[in-house]
């Protein structure tokens, strides 16, 4: 899984018949000390997340497509699957 | 999923025979400044995506699942037109 922030959301009316109902967000990739890093990338929103949320990305399909939209086997690569309240880091408390 | 702007299309005559009548489309991936980001490369459409358009593709093995054939060899495909730049909502 990968450490993201919400930054956006997309509109698309033409697409795949499993996309109807979800949220396709934009997501920006961080590292754990917040800072951003050169990726970014789209998942599903399978959890209610908002712009400015650092949330965690699960990159593989089988439980992207489970998780957001309940059915695997959707054409799904990428879904947020949990919103990050803190990240604890052993340099933090060197 | 990642964004990505159609610039091309590819011609290939001799091809897996679950390709056949699939349109193969040359895409720049972009970020989320929609400004272009990595190597173009050869997606196939389903969803009758242009020269010129925003799509969104989705990668791996999950590619092939629009299809009716889930052996269509790919591993990139196009799921979805985003509307237009404007709907692209980036803080």
């Amino acid at each position: 899984m990968i450490l993201a922030r919400v930054v956006g959301n997309i509109v698309a009316t033409q697409k795949n018949v499993r996309y109807e109902n979800a949220r396709v967000m934009l997501c920006q990739q961080i590292t754990p000390e917040g800072e951003d890093t050169n990726y970014s990338c789209l998942a599903l929103d399978a959890v209610d997340s908002g712009v400015g949320d650092t949330v965690l990305i699960v990159q593989e399909g089988w439980s992207a497509s489970t998780a957001s939209t309940g059915k695997a086997g959707a054409a799904i690569d990428s879904a947020i699957v949990g919103v990050v309240d803190h990240i604890d880091l052993l340099a933090d408390e060197l | 999923m990642q964004l990505a702007r159609v610039i091309g299309t590819v011609v290939a005559t001799v091809k897996n025979e679950s390709l056949g009548g699939r349109k193969l489309l040359v895409v720049q991936t972009l970020d989320r400044n929609l400004k272009e980001s990595g190597k173009p490369m050869v997606a196939i459409d389903s969803v009758g995506a242009g020269v010129g358009e925003l799509v969104f593709w989705c990668r791996g093995k999950e590619a092939s699942f629009p299809f009716k054939r889930e052996d269509t060899p790919t591993d990139c495909t196009i799921i979805g037109i985003v509307d237009s730049e404007a709907h692209v909502t980036n803080k």
